[in-house]
């Protein structure tokens, strides 16, 4: 461990930019889908479980899509206009008759669906672990030090265009104004003649969307497995306790620092606990967020 | 208290807890097994659905339990400790005589569950200072965080696991052995639970669950009850991973830390049987197991499947569990007295 540290910050300190670099790269992935998390929390007080296994949900049917020879801006639109469709159905299936029950419900409920797409994922695709090869070339700076892939840079410029068209989206249309009105009040909203069960089901097909659109980046530049799921769901939720709910900068920001903190203690304690970071992250971000509540008498609910 | 159904209901349970194994001797690993799932959903309901803490990671203390006893059973008489006796190093098997097991054994289930104990004190004033969802994520963190960090452990045997002394004397005897230890613990846990939820700590905690805060302002020390309930679940927990450890014969994180099945199971059995009850998670617990059983090879590749629609189903459609379904469909079978004037109109 110390050597580690010894190459990181006194022999090479460049390998510092590819750690950051990766970092950044999972960091924009981990943000689409904890923005997604939070917005189902906020809108309709879902704690989604399974969000992890709808990322590689949409990773598989990226995978598909590829080894039809699909191009990657097609498939991208195939996923997500499919993950839309699939996320409409699950609220009407499971969701609408959870909403108003407590939360434990939710959680458990989803728990069960996300028990239930990674046997079939597992059913269909088998346990292997895939990628999808887009054969593109690498980039090699500092004498082969830092090695950047560009089907990352790829992957990090789609994270950013569909951040953007969220914000967009969220900010400008008229569907994205009802969806934060039914957050803020509910009542209020349905009072005002919108229709409130129409944008539930919005919300939850929009955040699946989301997560299809990050499964096609997460098996561009990661590996897929049908039991991968629950890390995803993990890393959402430690983003979106530590950030807060409908918070899309403090998301973002904290996103990327649990990939950083991830990377980081791949390099320095070793790979063996890369699984480890993220869940023990989550347990830290809860600690601190109740410490700092509890000098107040609050607690974390 | 006690009327003439809960004898019956008792007779019969210890009838076939007694003679079961005897008329099927080759069901009797799976008795026990049922016993262990008995004995796990009660003490899950103690928080889950008497107090109203969901957790979904005390499969974390089973673990630990487990790899605990294996701990104190290899280092206690063997001076190489348990780094000499993994399966990375080997196959290095010392023999135990049958005092030194027995003995080894005993000790190492009463540590697991001392150890287990302490764990979730230690975890208690952080983890019960998070309510709702928080900590049933926060709790499945903890477990899941266990499980990943017991496998970095070298001492442990890391990710390839530790096999466990052997048993002296023959096959039958040993799974009969084992049998007895989890009926045993079963009961034990089912009286104490029983004795418990009938003092003031029983109604204490279901306060708890109707309205924590009031509670509080009641004066009623939550804390102090909240870490009862958990240190009393932890503990036998801890105390069934180190028999199932035993029994399994061998142990990996994915004997120890069975986080997407027995973690699950014991809160679908609860569902199941109707949460908050005593005899719900009993009830729950046989259904399920005997359903298993009976089904699992049938189904092949679909078992998993099977068990996710099963717990969406249930936690969707059929909330209150058959336990509670009984309670609102038979009142007078549990000694609840409807007032039938309160009934509004659409009920009557």
């Amino acid at each position: 461990m110390l050597d580690n540290l010894q190459l990181l910050f006194v022999w090479a300190p460049i390998i510092n930019v590819q750690v950051i670099l990766e970092g950044i790269f999972v960091g924009a992935v981990f943000a689409l889908s904890a923005y997604g998390l939070a917005l189902v929390w906020g809108v309709m007080n879902i704690k989604n479980l399974a969000q992890g296994d709808f990322v590689i949900m949409g990773g598989y049917m990226a995978l598909s899509l590829s080894q039809a020879n699909v191009p990657l801006p097609l498939i991208l639109i195939i996923v997500v206009a499919s993950m839309f469709v699939y996320g409409w159905v699950i609220y009407i299936g499971i969701i609408r008759r959870i909403l108003d029950q407590d939360m434990f419900v939710s959680l458990l409920a989803t728990f069960g669906l996300s028990l239930l797409m990674q046997q079939v994922m597992n059913l269909i695709y088998g346990p292997e672990v895939q990628i999808i090869d887009l054969h593109m070339p690498n980039f090699d700076f500092f004498d082969n030090m830092v090695n950047v892939p560009s089907s990352k840079i790829l992957s990090l410029c789609l994270a950013a265009i569909i951040a953007f068209s969220v914000v967009l989206f969220m900010k400008k249309s008229r569907t994205g104004q009802a969806i934060r009105a039914t957050a803020q009040d509910p009542r209020a909203a349905r009072v005002l003649g919108i229709n409130t069960d129409r944008i539930y089901a919005i919300t939850f097909a929009f955040n699946s969307a989301l997560c299809g659109a990050a499964g096609v980046l997460v098996a561009i530049i990661w590996v897929i497995q049908p039991f991968y799921g629950i890390t995803y769901s993990v890393r959402s939720f430690a983003i979106v306790t530590a950030a807060g709910l409908g918070n899309l900068p403090g998301v973002i920001g904290a996103a990327f620092g649990i990939g950083l903190v991830e990377k980081y203690t791949g390099v320095i304690i070793g790979t063996a606990y890369e699984v480890a970071a993220p869940v023990t992250m989550l347990v830290l971000v809860l600690i601190w967020r109740q410490m700092s509540m509890r000098s107040n008498r609050q607690v974390l609910r | 208290m006690v009327n003439k159904n809960t004898l019956i209901t008792y007779g019969g349970l210890g009838l076939f807890g007694i003679f079961g194994p005897i008329l099927f001797p080759e069901y009797t690993l799976s008795i026990a097994y049922l016993w262990m799932m008995v004995l796990m959903a009660s003490t899950w309901d103690t928080l889950g659905g008497q107090m109203g803490y969901n957790s979904l990671g005390n499969i974390a203390f089973f673990g630990v339990g487990m790899y605990v006893s294996a701990i104190v059973q290899i280092s206690f008489f063997y001076d190489g400790g348990v780094g000499e006796y993994t399966s990375a190093m080997g196959s290095i098997k010392p023999e135990f005589t049958d005092a030194e097991y027995f003995y080894g054994l005993f000790l190492g289930i009463v540590v697991a569950a001392l150890v287990a104990l302490a764990m979730s004190v230690a975890l208690s004033t952080f983890m019960f200072g998070l309510r709702g969802p928080y900590f049933a994520i926060g709790s499945l963190g903890i477990a899941v965080a266990t499980a990943e960090l017991t496998i970095t452990i070298d001492y442990v045997g890391g990710a390839s696991g530790i096999s466990m002394p052997l048993f002296p004397g023959d096959i039958e005897f040993r799974s009969t052995f084992f049998y007895i230890l989890c009926f045993i613990l079963t009961i034990i846990s089912h009286f104490l639970l029983r004795w418990m939820y009938s003092t003031q700590f029983g109604l204490a905690i279901n306060a708890i669950r109707d309205d924590e805060d009031k509670a509080e302002a009641m004066g009623i020390p939550t804390l102090v009850y909240k870490r009862i309930g958990w240190g009393v679940a932890a503990m036998f927990m801890g105390a069934i991973g180190a028999v199932a450890g035993n029994m399994a014969g061998f142990i990996d994180k994915e004997v120890a830390y069975p986080i997407p099945t027995f973690g699950i199971f014991m809160v679908a059995m609860v569902l199941l049987g109707g949460k908050g009850t005593l005899w719900g998670p009993v009830v729950g617990a046989i259904i399920f197991h005997v359903v298993k059983e009976t089904t699992w090879t049938y189904l092949l590749n679909l078992q998993w499947v099977a068990l996710g629609l099963i717990l969406i189903v249930n936690i969707v459609y059929f909330q209150q569990g058959l336990m509670g379904w009984l309670q609102t469909k038979y009142p007078e079978m549990f000694g609840i007295v409807v007032d039938d004037g309160n009934k509004t109109e659409k009920e009557a």
